[in-house]
C-alpha cells in the first residue's frame, strides 16, 4: 500500500487551470447538494442522499477520464462525478422531483440512483457493491474489444465488507482489466463506524489480497487525489490492470436525509467533522497560492448558484411521468 | 393472520360434530387452548380449545349445523407473524389425513389429489348407501381446501346430481334431459364424457335414448336389498349392488352413528378373521353369592350386584393369565398391552357404544360394579368423556341381560376378543349321572384367528368358566 | 434431417451463433478447457478462444455480474452455471440487477444475456445437484424463463434467447441431454420465447408439463389411451411468461386439466397454471384441476429409493391420469 499526499506546493504537479477547474467543479457539485438539502428540507423532495465532504476525490478521478470513451459505475453520493461527466443540476433535481424526464430513471427510482447511457454512467440499483462485478465485465468487454478504455466504478467502505467486492476485485485482477475501483472511505456505514466494518486499517491494504496495487490517499487533499487518480486511470488504461484506490474522508452530512447522526455520533465528533471539509480548505490554499482572486470564489459561487437556480425553476416546471408509463420497459418489446 | 379452525376429529370413528354453542363470539378475545364451542357427536360432547391465541373471526359454522371432520368451522385472528403458513400447514394437515387414508395411492407425489381421493374412498363407501348426497360432499382440491365447505348444488335442473360447470354449459347447449343420461363418473356422477357419448347416441338415433352403456347395476326396486357393503377399495371403481326402497317402503337418512357402526363392522370382519366358541357356565356358585350379598351390596356401594361386575372380575384375571387375549395384531409384530381396559358394550335405542373402564384389573368387583354402572348410566344419558370410550383392550358384550342364550359378536377393532355373557338360565344338566337343575350361562368367544389360535382362546375361556365355577361366595367383593 | 442428443442441439446453437455473431462469449466455471462437466461446451474453446469461452472463478455471482456488465458495454454473454442448484449466490445479480435494469433506467439500458444451466434429477446428484429452483424466477418480472425438452426446441429456443434483448434464464434438464435424441436441423432456425406447443393432441384430458415430464405424459398418455381416455399433451417450453392462450385452449378443448412437474408442488409452475386454468376456464372444467410434483421435502437424496420416492414417473403420472379420468 502507498500512502500519497501533496507536499506543500504542488503547482508544479498540477497546473493552474485544473486547479481552478477542480474548484469551479467541487464548488458546483457542493452548491447543488446543498439545494437538493434545502429541497427536502422544504418537502419538495422526498429525499437526497449526499456527497458534501466527498468532492475532492470524485472530482479529481472525474477529470482524469475521458467523457465518451471510459464508463462509470458509480454509488449513490456520486454527484460531483456525474456532474464532470457532463450530467447537468438541471438532470439533477429533475430526478430528485422525480419528473418523467429524469434522465436516470424517469422517476422510477429514488433519487442518487445515477445512470445515463450519455454519459457511460450505467444505471445503479440499491444493493450496493453490485456494479463493481459490472465494472469488471465492462472492463473486461473493453479488452475484449481491443480498446484502451477504462471503467471506474466507486463504493463506500462498507461496500468492501460484501461478496461482490471480494469477487470483483478477484476476477479483474486475475484477468489484469482496466477498472479503477475507488473507495470513499468516510468512516460510516449509515450509523457502523469502520472499527466495526472492518479489522484492517486501511481498505487499501486488501489489495496485496488480490495481487494488485492498494493506495491510500487523503480525500481532503485534492492534489493528492488528483495525482492518485492520474495514476490509476492511466495504469488502467495501459494495460497493467486494477487499482484499489482509497480515499479517506468526511462525511459532512448524515447518511440520507432520512438519517439523523446526532443520535449515534456526538457533538463534539461532529465538529471535528466539519472542521475537515475539502472545500474551504482548497479554496484557501488556492487563493494563498494566487490561483484564485479575492472575489474570485464569492463570483463563482453566485454563478452556480444561479445556475442551480434555473435549473430547480426548470425542474420544477417538468411534467410528472403518467400513471400508465409504470407498465413500459419492463422488457424491450414493451417500448 | 386469519388462521381456519377446523372440526376435530372427536373419537376414532366419528366423522362429524354438530355445533351446539359458541362459547367466543366475532371479535372476542381468544387465549390458546381456550374453548371456543361446545360440540355434540354421536358419541361424545366436547369442547373444542382454540389452537391460537387471538380474537374470534367469523363463525363459519352457525350454531346447529353439522359439519364434517376436517371441515371449517370458524376463523382466528391471530396476532403472531408469520402465520401466512398456518392455513397451509391445516392444508397439509388435511393432506396427510388424507394420505393416510388414501394408502393405496401410488405416491406422495399425487398429494393434492389424496385429500380428494381419500374423502372419495369413504364418500363411495357411502355412495352405495346413499350415492347423489355422499357425492356432492366431495370436499374440494387442497388448493381450495382451507376455504368454505363446498356450496350446494345450485339448481340443476332439481336433479340431484353433481354438475361441473362442463357439464352444465353442454346440458345447455345441446337441451339435454339429464334423467336420460347414465353417470359413469365417481359416485355416479355424470361427467362431461358420459354427456357427449350420451348426445352423441342420441343425434345419430334420432334423439331417441340409446341403449344404456354398461354400467354398474342401476337401482332397481324387484332387486332382493343387498346389504351396502361396498367393494370400493379404489377411487373410481363401481358402487356394489344395492337394495333401493320399494314402493311403500321408507327411507330412513343415515345417522352419523349409524354409519360409523356400518364402517366399523364391515372393517371389523374384514380385517379380522373371526372364529368362535362357546363355553356353558355352571353359575351356581354365582348366584348363591349373589343372592346373598345383594342387598348389602346395593346399599353399600350404590351399585346393583349384577353378574356383569362378577363376569368381569373373573374375565380380568383370566386375561392376566392369557395375555394374548389382551393384544393387537400388527404387521410388525402381536402388541400385547400393558394396560388392560376392559369396554363394557352397551346397547342405546339408536347407538351401540362401549364405555371403557380402564385398569379394570385393579379394581374390585365392587369397584367394577360402581364403575360400570357409573359408565352405563351416562352412556345412556349422554355425557361420556372422550378417553372413556376409548383405548380398550377388551370387551365384554352383556347380551344376556336382554335374553340371548348365544351370541356372536363382532369384534371391537382392533382388539383381539370379545367375549358375550348371554342370559343365566336355569336348565336341566347332568352332575354325577344324575338330572339336577342349574342356572346356565353361555359364554361365546369370538377371537381374532390371527392373533390367537384355538388353543389359547380355549384356555382362556376354559379360566373364565373355572374362575365362576369355583368362586368363593363367601369370599370379599371388595 | 439429422438425429442430434439434446446436448448436442445446444451445443449446437451456441457455436453456430458464435460463429454469426462475435458478441457472443461464454463465461462459466470450466466452460473452457474441459468443454464444462457435462461436455455442453466442448470444442468452443479452442474455436473461439479464451476469451469468448472463458473460464471463471469458482464465483456465482462474479459470473452474472461480469456478464451483466459486458451485456451493457455491448456483448452478447452467455453465464453458465454449473448447475442450478448453486444459482442461489447470484440471484441478487439476476433479480436485483439484470431483471430490473430496463425498468430502472426507463429503457436506457438493457441486458441482453442468457443464464444457461442443467436442472432436474434422476442422476444420483442428490440434494444440491437434482433441484428444479426454476420457479423462484418466473414470479420476475423483467427475467424471461424457458425449459426446452426436445433437442429441436433446445437449438431454436437457445438461438432465441441468445438474440434477445433481456435477460433469459435458459434451464437445460441434465438427464435429457443424453438420453433424449431427435431431429434438429443443422440450418438455422428459432423457436421464439413465450410459446408452448401441443405435442400430442387429446380431448379428455390436457396434460400440461415441460422438461423431462414431459416424455413421461407422452407415454402415460399412450398408456390410458388403450384405455378411451385420449390426452393431449402440451409442452409449455416457456415459463415466464407462460403461454397463456395456449394453455386457456387446451384446458377448455379438454375440461380435465393434469399439471405435471418434477419441481416441488408448492407455489410452483404448477400452482401458477391452476390458477390461469380456474380464472379462464371455470366454465369448462369437468374435475378440479390436478396437479402433480415433487413431495414436500427440500430436494431428491442420494439412496435410490429415496431418490425413486421424489421422482415422477410414467407409472405414478398413469395412475393420476387415471384418477382424474374416473372423475
Amino acid at each position: 500500500m502507498v500512502v500519497a499526499s501533496s507536499h506543500a506546493v504542488t503547482r508544479e504537479n498540477v497546473d493552474a487551470d485544473t486547479l481552478r477547474t477542480l474548484y469551479r467543479h467541487m464548488l458546483r457539485s457542493r452548491v447543488l447538494d446543498e439545494r437538493m438539502w434545502v429541497l427536502n428540507r422544504q418537502g419538495r423532495a422526498p429525499f437526497w442522499i449526499s456527497g458534501i465532504g466527498h468532492e475532492a476525490i470524485q472530482v479529481a478521478v472525474g477529470m482524469n477520464m475521458e467523457p465518451g470513451r471510459d464508463w462509470l459505475a458509480p454509488y449513490y453520493r456520486d454527484l460531483a462525478l456525474t456532474l464532470v461527466l457532463g450530467m447537468t443540476p438541471r438532470d439533477h433535481i429533475l430526478s430528485v422531483l422525480a419528473k418523467a424526464d429524469d434522465p436516470n430513471s424517469g422517476g422510477r427510482q429514488m433519487p442518487a440512483h445515477y445512470g445515463s447511457r450519455a454519459h457511460n454512467i450505467i444505471s445503479t440499483g440499491s444493493p450496493v457493491t453490485t456494479q463493481l462485478l459490472h465494472a469488471a465485465g465492462i472492463a473486461l468487454a473493453m479488452k475484449m474489444r481491443g480498446e484502451d478504455s477504462v471503467c471506474v466504478t466507486s463504493i463506500g467502505e462498507g461496500s468492501t465488507s460484501g461478496g461482490d467486492f471480494h469477487e470483483a476485485l478477484n476476477f479483474a485482477a486475475t484477468h489484469k482489466l482496466a477498472v479503477v475501483f475507488v473507495v470513499e472511505n468516510n468512516g460510516y456505514a449509515i450509523s457502523v463506524p469502520v472499527e466495526k466494518q472492518m479489522a484492517t486499517p486501511n481498505v487499501a491494504d486488501r489489495a496485496l489480497a488480490y495481487g494488485i496495487p492498494g493506495v491510500s490517499v487523503d480525500g481532503n487533499d485534492v492534489i493528492a487525489c488528483y495525482r492518485t487518480a492520474r495514476d490509476a486511470v492511466q495504469r488502467a488504461r495501459s494495460g497493467l490492470g486494477p487499482t484499489l484506490l482509497e480515499a479517506k474522508l468526511h462525511r459532512l452530512t448524515s447518511h440520507s436525509s432520512d438519517d439523523d447522526q446526532r443520535r449515534y455520533r456526538s457533538a463534539d465528533d461532529l465538529a471535528a467533522e466539519r472542521a475537515h471539509d475539502c472545500l474551504p480548505h482548497f479554496r484557501s490554499m488556492l487563493e494563498d497560492l494566487g490561483i484564485l482572486a479575492p472575489g474570485d470564489a464569492e463570483r463563482l459561487r453566485l454563478e452556480l448558484v444561479a445556475e442551480v437556480d434555473e435549473a430547480t425553476a426548470f425542474a420544477e416546471q417538468a411534467a410528472d411521468p403518467l400513471a400508465e408509463s409504470a407498465l413500459l420497459h419492463v422488457y424491450a418489446e414493451d417500448d | 393472520m386469519a388462521l381456519t379452525v377446523t372440526m376435530p376429529q372427536l373419537g376414532e370413528s366419528v366423522t362429524e360434530g354438530t355445533i351446539a354453542r359458541w362459547l367466543k363470539q366475532p371479535g372476542e378475545m381468544v387465549a390458546k387452548y381456550e374453548s371456543i364451542a361446545e360440540v355434540v357427536t354421536d358419541k361424545v360432547n366436547a369442547e373444542i380449545p382454540a389452537p391460537a391465541e387471538g380474537s374470534m373471526g367469523e363463525h363459519i359454522a352457525a350454531e346447529g349445523a353439522v359439519v364434517a371432520v376436517g371441515e371449517p368451522i370458524c376463523t382466528i385472528e391471530t396476532v403472531e407473524q408469520g402465520q401466512t403458513g398456518s392455513a397451509w400447514h391445516q392444508a397439509d394437515g388435511e393432506a396427510a389425513a388424507g394420505n393416510g387414508a388414501a394408502a393405496e395411492e401410488p405416491a406422495e407425489q399425487v398429494q393434492p389429489v389424496a385429500p380428494e381421493a381419500a374423502a372419495v374412498q369413504p364418500a363411495a363407501v357411502q355412495a352405495a348407501a346413499a350415492p347423489p348426497a355422499a357425492a356432492e360432499q366431495a370436499p374440494p382440491p387442497v388448493a381450495a381446501a382451507v376455504g368454505a365447505p363446498p356450496a350446494t348444488e345450485p339448481g340443476g335442473g332439481g336433479a340431484d346430481y353433481h354438475l361441473t360447470p362442463a357439464v352444465r354449459m353442454l346440458v345447455r347447449e345441446h337441451e339435454v334431459d339429464l334423467a336420460q343420461v347414465e353417470g359413469t363418473g365417481l359416485g355416479g356422477r355424470i361427467s362431461k364424457k358420459d354427456l357427449l357419448d350420451y348426445v352423441q347416441r342420441r343425434d345419430s338415433a334420432g334423439h331417441a335414448p340409446g341403449p344404456a352403456p354398461a354400467a354398474p347395476a342401476p337401482p332397481a326396486p324387484t332387486e332382493t336389498p343387498v346389504p351396502a357393503v361396498a367393494v370400493a377399495a379404489e377411487p373410481g371403481a363401481r358402487p356394489a349392488p344395492q337394495a333401493a326402497p320399494g314402493e311403500g317402503d321408507t327411507l330412513t337418512p343415515l345417522t352419523p352413528a349409524r354409519r360409523a357402526i356400518a364402517e366399523h363392522m364391515v372393517r371389523s370382519r374384514r380385517t379380522a378373521p373371526h372364529a368362535w366358541l362357546m363355553m356353558e357356565v355352571d353359575m351356581s356358585g354365582v348366584a348363591r353369592l349373589r343372592g346373598a350379598r345383594r342387598a348389602a351390596f346395593e346399599e353399600r356401594y350404590g351399585a346393583k350386584l349384577t353378574y356383569l361386575p362378577l363376569v368381569a372380575r373373573a374375565v380380568c384375571d383370566a386375561l392376566r393369565q392369557f395375555p394374548t387375549l389382551n393384544a393387537s395384531w400388527s404387521d410388525d409384530g402381536l402388541i400385547v398391552h400393558r394396560d388392560l381396559n376392559l369396554g363394557i358394550a352397551v346397547a342405546l335405542e339408536e347407538n351401540l357404544i362401549v364405555p371403557v373402564v380402564r385398569n379394570a384389573d385393579r379394581l374390585s368387583v365392587a369397584g367394577l360394579a360402581v364403575a360400570m354402572q357409573d359408565l352405563g348410566d351416562r352412556a345412556r344419558s349422554n355425557k361420556l368423556k372422550l378417553d372413556e370410550i376409548q383405548g380398550g383392550t377388551f370387551t365384554l358384550n352383556n347380551t344376556g341381560a336382554l335374553g340371548t342364550v348365544l351370541t356372536q359378536a363382532i369384534i371391537n377393532q382392533p382388539q383381539a376378543a370379545i367375549l358375550a355373557m348371554d342370559a343365566v338360565i336355569k336348565r336341566a344338566v347332568v352332575v354325577d349321572d344324575a338330572i339336577a337343575i342349574r342356572p346356565i350361562m353361555n359364554l361365546g368367544l369370538s377371537f381374532d384367528h390371527r392373533i390367537n389360535d384355538g388353543l389359547q382362546a380355549t384356555r382362556f375361556l376354559r379360566k373364565v368358566k373355572d374362575l365362576l365355577e369355583t368362586i368363593d361366595d363367601t369370599g370379599s367383593l371388595m | 434431417m439429422p438425429t442430434k442428443s439434446y446436448l448436442e442441439a445446444i451445443r449446437e446453437g451456441m457455436r453456430d451463433e458464435m460463429r454469426r455473431d462475435e458478441r457472443v462469449m461464454i463465461l462459466g466455471e470450466d466452460v473452457g478447457a474441459k468443454g464444462g462437466v457435462f461436455g455442453t461446451t466442448e470444442g468452443l474453446q479452442a474455436e473461439f478462444g479464451e476469451w469468448r469461452v472463458m473460464d471463471s472463478p469458482l464465483a456465482e455471482s462474479c459470473i452474472v455480474g461480469v456478464c451483466i456488465g459486458a451485456a451493457l458495454y455491448g456483448m452478447r454473454p452467455i453465464a453458465e452455471i454449473q448447475f442450478q442448484d448453486f444459482i442461489l449466490p447470484a440471484v441478487d445479480q439476476i433479480v436485483s440487477e439484470a431483471a430490473k435494469m430496463r425498468y430502472r433506467s426507463n429503457n436506457d439500458w438493457g441486458v441482453p444475456m442468457v443464464l444457461r444451466a442443467p436442472f432436474g434429477g434422476g442422476v444420483h446428484g442428490a440434494l444440491y445437484h437434482s433441484q428444479s429452483l426454476e420457479a423462484m424466477f418466473c414470479g420476475v418480472p423483467g427475467l424471461k424463463v424457458v425449459v426446452p425438452s426436445t433437442p429441436y426446441d433446445a437449438k431454436g429456443l437457445l438461438i432465441s434467447a441468445m438474440r434477445d434483448p433481456d435477460p433469459v434464464l435458459y434451464f437445460e434438464h441434465k438427464r435429457a441431454y443424453r438420453s433424449i435424441k431427435g431431429e434438429v436441423p443443422d440450418e438455422e432456425y428459432t423457436v421464439p420465447l413465450g410459446s408452448a406447443a401441443v405435442v400430442r393432441e387429446g380431448r379428455d384430458i390436457a396434460i400440461f408439463s415441460f422438461g423431462m415430464v414431459v416424455h413421461m405424459a407422452l407415454e402415460a398418455a399412450e398408456r390410458i389411451a388403450a384405455d378411451g381416455f385420449e390426452c393431449e399433451v402440451v409442452d409449455l417450453r416457456s415459463l415466464r411468461p407462460l403461454d397463456r392462450a395456449a394453455i386457456v385452449s387446451s384446458a377448455r378443448k379438454c375440461g380435465k386439466v393434469m399439471v405435471a412437474q418434477e419441481a416441488n408442488l408448492a407455489v410452483s409452475i404448477a400452482s401458477e397454471v391452476a390458477a390461469i386454468v380456474a380464472e379462464e376456464c371455470f366454465e369448462y372444467l369437468d374435475a378440479p384441476v390436478m396437479r402433480i410434483g415433487g413431495p414436500e421435502i427440500p430436494a431428491m437424496p442420494f439412496a435410490h429409493a429415496l431418490e425413486d420416492f421424489y421422482l415422477i414417473t410414467p407409472d405414478k403420472l398413469e395412475a393420476a391420469l387415471r384418477t382424474l379420468a374416473a372423475y
